[in-house]
């Protein structure tokens, strides 16, 4: 068997693809799905953080890749869901530490150990390590927020990912595009100050799998080590398991993107 | 329009703007992608030949590049300034090379 791998890639930097990573890794898992995260910013260690296992990373991704270390001694089983594992990213290696072959090599032994899903964070920009991130991707999460440059850049990999991938290459049915708008604010929206949904979808030519409402809760998550889908309380949490279940094939209308209707008292009384 | 009209009057909603904005580079952006990167500076060079004849700006200068199977396209258009006034030569509506 092997497995479904799935980049999350976004071109610009800071939109929340490690945020993406971590909740999406975290919901196939809480799906039943035996669940790898593989963080390829290298040099610039950060999902550990998110996913709450930095105390516990040993070896790491380009120890693998090296032969340092083998995948079993690399692999960090997460607290909460035992179908879960994560591979931290070096902190000490530069981003030429990572090559094709190697990466080819642990996506394979991660489906010969019965992997079904392996979530691939990639790094900003088109490099190097964006590259890989991306070559052996079967589905990518486009994460895009809505801003010009996010919007921009996010057509730049949309084209990548449609022309510099191994599916792409071999002329095999391409990788499936999943558009992923994130810190999405809707009152912004509503006074037009922000690209809506609609916007982005008709400048980019493709549908949004989802839509994450920008949200305090992503922050306390990150400082507690939680991944925001398991706060199910949050809409940012919700929003994100809307997403699993639309990638993993079901039907859910989107939540949170308009602004919630003042009450009675509200309107009268102002607030 | 009314004094009121005018004060009622809301500024453009800067998402629109962005919306306009967008929708330009990005199909200017994939019209070019895959194209040789020499693209933008030949841009440039012929804005200076045009400009020898006709005031125009950079962005009156529109390339597309289409790959079909086998050959490739560059097609370049020139949108000319409206008015005699703007011709230094002789002025034509639209210059295409194919
Ligand atoms: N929906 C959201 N609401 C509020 N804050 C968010 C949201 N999503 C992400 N953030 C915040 O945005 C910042 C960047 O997020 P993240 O690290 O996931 O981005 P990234 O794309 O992985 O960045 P890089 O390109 O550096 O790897 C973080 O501080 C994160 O908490
Ligand atoms: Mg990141």
């Amino acid at each position: 068997m092997t497995a479904e791998i799935i980049v999350v890639t976004s071109g610009k930097g800071g939109v929340g693809k490690t945020t993406t990573s971590a909740s999406l890794a975290t919901g196939l898992a809480m799906a039943g799905k035996k669940t790898a995260v593989i963080d390829f910013d290298v040099g610039l260690r950060n999902l550990d953080l998110i996913m709450g296992c930095e105390r516990r990373v040993v070896y790491d991704f380009v120890n693998v890749v090296h032969g340092e270390a083998t995948l079993k001694q690399s692999l960090i089983k997460d607290k909460r869901y035992d179908n879960l594992y994560v591979l931290a990213a070096s902190q000490t290696r530069d981003k030429d530490a990572l090559t094709m072959e190697g990466v080819e090599k642990v996506l394979d032994g991660l489906s010969a150990e019965g992997f079904e899903y392996v979530v691939c964070d990639s790094p900003a920009g088109i490099e190097k390590g964006a590259h890989l991130a991306m070559y052996f991707a079967d589905h990518a999460v486009v994460v895009v927020n809505p801003e010009v440059s996010s919007v921009r850049d996010s057509d730049r990999i949309l084209g990548l990912l449609a022309s510099k991938t191994r599916r792409a290459e071999k002329g095999e049915t391409p990788v499936t595009q999943h558009l992923l708008l994130t810190r999405y604010n809707p009152a912004r929206v509503a006074i037009g100050e922000m690209l809506s949904v609609k916007d982005v979808e008709e400048i980019l030519g493709i549908e949004v799998v989802g839509v994450i409402p920008e949200s305090e809760n992503v922050l306390t998550a990150s400082n507690n080590g939680i991944p925001v889908i398991v706060d199910a309380n949050s809409q940012a949490g919700q929003a994100y398991g809307d997403t699993v279940a639309r990638i993993l094939g079901e039907e859910r209308p989107l939540r949170f993107i308009d602004v919630p209707r003042k009450g009675f008292l509200q309107r009268v009384f102002g607030g | 329009m009314g004094i009121l009209d005018f004060l009622k009057r809301k500024p453009e909603a800067t998402a629109t703007v962005a919306r306009e904005r967008l929708r330009i580079i990005v199909a200017q952006e994939r019209s070019t992608r895959g194209a040789p990167d020499y693209l933008p500076m030949m841009r440039n060079e012929l804005l200076e030949v045009i400009k020898k004849y006709v005031h125009v700006d950079l962005d009156a200068i529109n390339i597309n590049f289409e790959r079909d199977s086998g050959h490739e396209i560059l097609e370049l258009s020139v949108t000319l300034p409206e008015g005699k006034q703007a011709a230094k030569g002789e002025n034509k509506d639209e210059a295409r090379t194919g």
